[in-house]
């Protein structure tokens, strides 16, 4: 779907800033949300869960249980198949236990009772025989050949001899002579990093409601990135067929990538389907933490090569992540994002996944990213530092551009790393006067962003409004933008347009919110099914008029008489055709299906101040300008919205949030008190500086910008950190022991 | 446990509701009252999402027993509009895009009112830290801080 070149239109509404549909139903506390649903003769769902890091299950007696009275059905993995897909099987395992316990917090029996008090009492009633094994949970031990093997078998050829059985995949990435690189260097520094596991931290637990009926018919409720893939999973799980499976989106409380997989959906239908009632489950926070998300941790090798003047010869990368107790392929992505940014001749990154006893690994905003980057950046950092040259003009002198051969393949297309660069050096942020313990940091971030499966349907009401039907849960003001698309094509007042986001019976196949798809691609869909509407609805105006139908064309939102017939008859409004369809034909409806390519990459640039209390090691964020291209801001708030999430976000990660195990493999920190995620008063307000480079991929010019802004602020902190105390931190979270003993070894 | 009744006013309308001695106030008005705009998001009073008032003071109802709100007066989000009439602060929070996800808005604009009721003019850092114990996880909570601000000028103006 090409960018309209020819059109260089002046956009309307796409641009401007409504108020979003959804609004007063979230002000008012009327939206519902996953936890916010009932049915009549509901059972409460609640989930047994390993106290162990590792261990056989050598049985489970659930007798004691079943008899509770209020008790209605009690489930173990032996209540399910076992999937052939190893995908499915791996998905179904991590919400029921299969003969082993892989973490703490992994799930292996469930009850549904009459009350959630009860459905609690009865999980104390299930005796489970527990023959611990020896775990692992740090990802270079886990690499180690006498390491404790999470999971046997499944190790990939590609890993090389002399790593245990935990890693499980192997990636290799780069192009040039690497050798020759570092020979043209004046300078090259290796340093190693370390980052911890973070959560995405969403504000809802993960929440379902689910009935599935003696004749196979089910329904769930939850919240959800993506209630197709949802549906997919739990028919896959279930044994169903995925028509008889509706699956419907709440309101979604936040999700970053960690609402793209399923964790309770499928037990809560088995629970249903044994007990012949609809089952609800709402996870506690203690449950979010220990057996949802999070993000993997990582170490890393980085080696950069440059010449006194600040140009990269050779850069090197080596990732490993673990992703928890099954595997995952998010180190590929770190791989291929660490160098994005630069124009390099010789580069290589390599990445090994690895198991370990911890929680699979979910998706979060980039995820991959924003580790490999921030050891990447920091390594900058210091080349810039140590040869005395300007940060900011290092990276422009080496930024990729149209044209650049990027590092993991592509060569890229119009981007906007230079124009954001360039923003940032012009703005006054970057020549602002810093005190003492105080230092500026900046970072380059980036994301490919993703297209892919998605549904549009658009229908014209006779009355003259539009009704947009799509197939995406809505994370952060989607629907006002599909709105705003749509009704700018159409020519008519934002106010005309619904959008609703639609079950799985209602809308064809729609991937899962995620990749900073949404904008972009439903935006594109939306667009084109606007495009084929008014070409039905200028049929109609020929027929009315009695002329040819390529002689009418649609301007300002209404069919007017073209060529020859320009001028013959009065222009006829959307309303005007809508009006009379009953006598034209029949209702009027725009489609459009596509698996979307042409997403268009993101790029951004951050600037971090800080000051550090050289008593307490305690950070704090004066300062903070993000800059990024969004291709066109469609609604410049919920863009700007993105932009400072992200941020903050990644603040967080940077300077406070770790996943922190105890020598017993047990997660200490499962709860918002301990695992501290960034708070108003932590924060100055976050500013942002939107560039609109077009991506060629898209009628408007759209690229994503969900998951680019919450790469840079690791490296930004990080070096600015770092600038302010005068010793180079390799370590995240920067938490104020670690900064105050770096400060104390300085001296 | 026995329940034991109680009789409660919320968002000024009295009503009596049945509840377990270890039921939260949280519950309470989720479960057996059908408020469900008081979310819940941890439990154990870090986020803030169960904002509410209790006879005027900010508490996080899931730190509140149900039978505690006998004979009180509990205010939640569901009672900050006027029937169709929007509180200033529910208007800033949409024309000033201050929430993505929305499910900690409840618990915002409950903690934002009790703020502007006590200090109608408050500075940039003292919303700040009012507002600390209110987790948001999209916002990163600049929108937030505006629209607070801004609902606050139009209320001291009007």
């Amino acid at each position: 779907m090409a960018f309209d070149q020819n059109s260089k239109r002046i956009f309307k509404l796409v641009g401007s800033r409504p108020p979003r549909p959804d609004g007063v139903e979230k002000v008012t506390g009327r939206a519902l949300y996953g936890a916010d649903m009932t049915a009549p003769g509901m059972l409460s769902g609640a989930i047994l869960r390993s106290p162990h890091a590792h261990a056989r299950i050598v049985s489970i007696d659930t007798s004691a249980a079943e008899a509770l009275q209020g008790v209605k059905a009690v489930v173990t993995s032996a209540d399910f198949g076992v999937p052939d897909d190893e995908f499915l099987r791996d998905v179904q395992d991590n919400c029921m236990a299969r003969g082993k316990v892989l973490y703490h917090g992994h799930a292996l029996g469930a009850v549904a009772a009459t009350s959630a008090a009860v459905a609690k009492q009865a999980l104390a009633l299930i005796v489970v025989d527990y023959e611990i094994l020896p775990h692992v949970t740090d990802v270079d031990a886990a690499m180690r050949p006498d390491a404790p093997v999470v999971q046997e078998g499944r190790s990939l050829e590609n890993v090389g001899p002399g790593l245990s059985q935990n890693v499980t995949s192997y990636c290799e990435f780069g192009h040039g002579d690497l050798d020759a690189g570092f020979d043209q260097a004046d300078l090259i520094i290796s340093r190693s990093f370390k980052t911890a596991a973070t959560h995405q931290g969403y504000i809802e637990p993960h929440a379902c409601l689910a009935s599935l009926s003696a004749d196979g018919r089910g329904d769930l409720w939850c919240c959800t990135q993506g209630q197709f893939f949802v549906r997919t999973l739990c028919a896959g799980i279930l044994g169903i067929e995925a028509s008889q499976l509706r699956v419907t989106a709440s309101e979604i409380g936040g999700g970053f990538g960690g609402k793209t997989t399923v964790f309770i959906e499928p037990v809560a239908l088995t629970l249903a389907r044994k007990s012949g009632r609809p089952v609800k489950i709402v996870m506690s926070r203690e449950e979010v933490f220990k057996a949802t998300g999070p993000t993997v941790s990582s170490s890393m090798d980085i080696k950069i090569g440059m010449t006194r003047e600040g140009r990269i010869t050779a850069a090197q990368a080596q990732l490993r992540y673990q992703g928890g107790a099954f595997p995952c392929g998010t180190v590929e992505m770190g791989a291929q994002a660490a160098f994005a940014a630069y124009d390099l001749a010789a580069v290589q990154t390599q990445g090994w996944n690895v198991l370990t006893n911890r929680p699979k690994e979910a998706a979060y905003r980039a995820p991959g990213a924003p580790m490999a980057i921030y050891a990447v950046e920091s390594v900058v950092d210091e080349l810039c530092q140590q040869l005395a040259l300007d940060p900011l003009a290092v990276r422009l002198m080496n930024a990729a551009q149209k044209g650049t051969l990027s590092s993991y393949g592509p060569t890229f297309d119009d981007i906007g790393l230079r124009a954001t660069l360039e923003a940032a050096q012009a703005h006054p942020h970057y020549s602002a006067p810093l005190r003492p313990n105080q230092g500026r940091g900046l970072s380059c971030g980036f994301w490919f962003n993703f297209g892919g499966n998605t549904c549009v349907s658009l229908n014209i009401n006779t009355d003259g409004t539009v009704g947009i039907t799509e197939g995406n849960p809505d994370i952060g003001g989607s629907r006002a933008s599909i709105s705003l698309m749509a009704a700018e094509e159409l020519g008519i007042p934002y106010d005309k347009v619904r959008t609703i986001v639609a079950d799985t019976s209602s809308l064809g196949y729609n991937d899962v919110t995620d990749g900073s798809r949404v904008t972009f691609s439903v935006g594109l869909a939306t667009i084109e099914a606007a495009r084929s509407a008014i070409k039905v609805m200028c049929g109609r105006a020929a027929r009315i008029w009695g002329i040819e139908e390529d002689a009418v064309i649609w301007e300002d939102g209404c069919a007017k008489p073209a060529g020859p017939n320009a001028g013959a008859f009065p222009p006829m409004s959307l309303a005007e055709i809508a009006a009379v369809s009953a006598n034209t034909g029949g209702p009027i409806a725009g489609h459009f299906e596509v698996n979307a390519d042409g997403a268009g990459v993101s790029f951004g640039v951050h600037l971090a101040d800080v000051e550090v209390d050289p008593e307490t090691g305690a950070t704090k964020v004066l300062r903070y300008t993000v800059f990024q291209d969004a291709g066109k801001a469609v609604h410049p708030d919920y863009v700007e919205g993105q932009m400072q999430g992200g941020a903050v976000q990644g603040i967080g990660w940077a300077l406070n949030e770790e996943y922190i195990y105890g020598a017993d493999g047990r997660l200490q920190n499962a709860g918002f008190l301990d695992y501290r995620t960034p708070v108003a008063s932590d924060l100055p307000n976050i500013d942002t500086v939107i560039l609109e480079i077009p991506n060629p991929g898209h009628p408007y010019g759209v690229r994503g910008v969900g998951e680019t802004p919450i790469v840079p602020p690791l490296a930004a902190l990080s070096n600015a950190v770092s600038r302010a105390i005068g010793v180079r931190l390799n370590e995240l979270p920067m938490s104020p022991p670690k900064v105050l003993g770096a400060i104390m070894q300085r001296g | 446990m026995k329940t034991i009744q109680i009789s409660t006013t919320v968002n000024g309308d009295a009503l009596e509701t049945l509840c377990a001695p270890d039921e939260t106030l949280l519950d309470v008005l989720r479960n057996r009252l059908g408020l469900t705009g008081v979310k819940e998001g941890c439990g154990t009073g870090d986020c803030g999402a169960c904002s509410v008032t209790l006879d005027g003071r900010l508490v996080c109802s899931c730190l509140v027993l149900g039978v505690e709100a006998d004979g009180a007066h509990i205010g939640t989000v569901e009672g900050l509009a006027d029937h169709d009439h929007l509180h200033p602060l529910q208007r800033h929070f949409i024309d000033g895009a201050a929430l993505q996800c929305g499910i900690c808005t409840p618990g915002i604009l409950v903690a934002a009112k009790a703020l502007l009721d006590r200090n109608p003019d408050p500075s940039e850092s003292e919303i700040r830290y009012w507002l600390a114990g209110n987790l948001c996880r999209c916002t990163g909570y600049d929108k937030i801080i505006k629209a607070v601000q801004s609902a606050a000028a139009e209320m001291r103006s009007a």
